[in-house]
């Protein structure tokens, strides 16, 4: 037995393994060392640029006269970028308000932890967020909402965004299926507008023409519309990725359960929702990920998400030339939440797939 | 029809009066009487697309029926929710691909119509389902999930899991019919030690060895109408009907 699984002579190692692949063919040899000939040039250019020609320091004199990279912008500005206008002495909160956050969702990805008090624990987080982030209260100096910017912002957008969008987007799937026609026609037209049309018009459509709707004098928080709104456009788009994940069950689960007595709710509850949820995590996050970036959409109707404030910081005159930095900077802030959040998708995929064939 | 119609109305269980169904213009079952007293037997065949399915989904209302009435142990069948409530609670059902909840273990499986529906406490419950499942011989499994099983155990515990409901009637809609052969009689097993014990069965099979054995009465539908209904010798040895000859000689010919 032994023998079969040990490969034969000659046949290991890095050496085989590069030949086999990288140099098999003539052409496979043409296209492995253009490849590795751009890849060199490209890191020895990058390199140059962002470490050996940079200036590190909060210099711009010094910046202008180097030809790499100056990430002294970034020294210098990533407070105004991370938190925005929030006041400086009080970034503490922001930073915990994020940590916390961020902690939350690990704890709510994590498959052992899919348990009902996920509600109250969410509920009370959210509580205590906004305690911390408006203030006001326990001794903590009130802050503005239209003073909150940069990444605790676009968290706040896309996280909220997509936890209320998730129940929401079931509502509305499970009403997409009613057998009541007013309802489903309500659910299906909602859906096929929000799909149809772009975020950035939802959010106008919350900026501009709610407040028309609205008797006069009365005005609504306008991180609050831009929230409504991208809880909206996100509660369409999962709606369809769950009417997927109920549409993958087969008819006799449906049936199983009503023969033995269950109600509609129940059914829902116990037989369905449990197995449509687990085919749905993975495409949720990934919705998840779309409303991380699309959040950056909000600066056109004057939120400063963490695209923006990067903007604004690269609006100082002494600076205005190194806006490529602080664009990597950001971008790097991006990559690192889409990049945990797709591969985290990716391992639960695989965990599910191999959970159903034990 | 003749065989039971000495049968006080106390003892019919479940009563079907010139039911007709159509699925669009398709006209599917066709003035079906049927009368099923408490503790009888039957075996419903008949070649595919007959309505064998549509019938007896239509005795738990899985199906909706546009004329004629079922009667369900004195209840009638029809959009009233409180009927329906009733008559789901009486009338269990085995399906032919077991239909078992695969993210439950086999215990949660069973014990679910006992809590959600009967309001039993989690351990009366548990405690009912692990006796149903010995009856279908397999207590040893009550803690994997069904894809772990073999055909022949998920179906047994489909049984056990319709027996939890504490059902005055069992209906089996080809219950071996998706089996692999030798998984066939560990089910038949089980099936006809149930009709020994006296439970009111309406079984859908083509098991004919079966048949022989349990039934009190054996139906034939074909192209949506009961054709014949006898005893399983007379049905057997001597069809009446020639559809009903045609399609014996196929199922038995080769
Ligand atoms: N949901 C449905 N819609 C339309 N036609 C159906 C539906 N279900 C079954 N039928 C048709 O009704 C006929 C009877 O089906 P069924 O009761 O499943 O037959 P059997 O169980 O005897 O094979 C078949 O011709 C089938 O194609
Ligand atoms: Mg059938």
């Amino acid at each position: 037995m032994n023998n079969v699984t040990m490969k034969p002579p000659g046949q290991s190692g890095a050496l085989y393994w590069i030949r086999e692949n990288l140099f098999s063919s003539k052409l496979n040899t043409v296209i492995s060392a253009i490849c590795i000939y751009l890849l060199v040039k490209f890191t020895i250019a990058v390199v140059d640029w962002g470490i050996l020609n940079a200036v590190f320091a909060a210099d711009s004199t010094a910046c202008k006269a180097a030809s790499g990279a100056c990430w002294g912008i970034i020294s210098e500005k990533y407070q105004l970028i991370v938190f925005g206008t929030y006041p400086r002495d009080e970034q503490w909160r922001p930073l915990v308000a994020m940590v916390w956050f961020v902690g939350l969702i690990g704890c709510s990805l994590h498959r052992s932890f899919w348990k009902l008090w996920l509600i109250p624990l969410w509920t009370g987080s959210l509580i205590g967020l906004g305690v911390l982030m408006w203030g006001g209260v326990l001794g903590l100096s009130y802050v503005e909402n239209t003073q909150w910017g940069g990444l605790p912002l676009t968290l706040l957008l896309a996280v909220v965004g997509t936890v209320a969008a998730f129940p929401l987007g079931i509502l509305l799937a499970l009403g997409r299926q009613s057998e009541l026609p007013l309802i489903r026609i309500w659910c299906v037209a909602f859906i096929e507008l929000v799909r149809g049309v772009p975020l950035i018009s939802v959010l106008f459509m919350a900026s501009v023409m709610f407040p028309l709707f609205l008797p006069e004098g009365v005005t609504i928080d306008k991180l609050l519309r831009a929230q409504v709104g991208i809880i909206l456009f996100t509660a369409a788009y999962l709606a369809e990725v769950f009417r997927g994940g109920l549409q993958a069950l087969p008819k006799g689960q449906y049936e199983a359960a009503s023969a033995m007595g269950l109600t509609y709710w129940q059914t829902m509850r116990v037989v369905i929702m449990p197995q449509a949820l687990r085919i749905v995590i993975p495409p949720t996050v990934n919705s998840f990920i779309s409303t991380f970036k699309d959040t950056s959409l909000v600066l056109i109707i004057g939120l400063f998400d963490l695209l923006a404030t990067a903007k604004v910081a690269i609006t100082d005159p002494s600076w205005r030339a190194f806006y490529v930095e602080a664009y990597i900077f950001v971008a790097a802030i991006y990559f690192v939440f889409c990049y945990s959040m797709a591969s985290y998708a990716n391992n639960l995929e695989t965990d599910l797939r191999k959970g159903e064939q034990h | 029809m003749s065989l039971n119609t000495q049968a006080s109305a106390e003892d019919i269980l479940i009563h079907i009066n010139n039911v007709n169904k159509w699925y669009g213009d398709f006209h599917v079952l066709k003035d079906i009487n049927l009368d099923v007293k408490k503790g009888e037997k039957i075996i419903i065949c008949g070649p595919s697309g007959s309505g064998k399915s549509t019938a007896i989904r239509c005795m738990n209302r899985l199906e909706k029926y546009q004329s004629g009435e079922i009667l369900i142990d004195g209840i009638l069948l029809d959009d009233n929710v409180k009927n329906l409530e009733a008559v789901r609670k009486e009338v269990a059902m085995v399906f032919q691909h077991f239909n078992l909840f695969p993210h439950m273990t086999i215990l949660d499986n069973l014990t679910l119509a006992p809590r959600l529906v009967n309001k039993m406490p989690r351990k009366d419950a548990e405690q009912m389902a692990m006796s149903y499942l010995e009856r279908v011989k397999i207590p040893q499994q009550a803690h994997k999930y069904p894809g772990q099983l073999s055909g022949g155990q998920q179906q047994r515990v489909a049984i056990a899991r319709a027996l939890c409901s504490n059902p005055r009637v069992m209906l089996f809609d080809e219950p071996t019919s998706a089996l692999d052969p030798e998984m066939i009689k560990e089910v038949l097993d089980v099936m006809v030690e149930l009709a020994n014990e006296g439970t009111t069965m309406i079984c859908v099979t083509h098991e004919m060895g079966f048949a022989k054995q349990v039934a009190d009465r054996v139906i034939f539908m074909d192209d949506g109408r009961i054709v014949e209904e006898n005893t399983p010798n007379e049905f057997f040895d001597n069809p009446q009907n020639e559809r009903t000859q045609l399609f014996l000689s196929q199922i038995l010919g080769h």
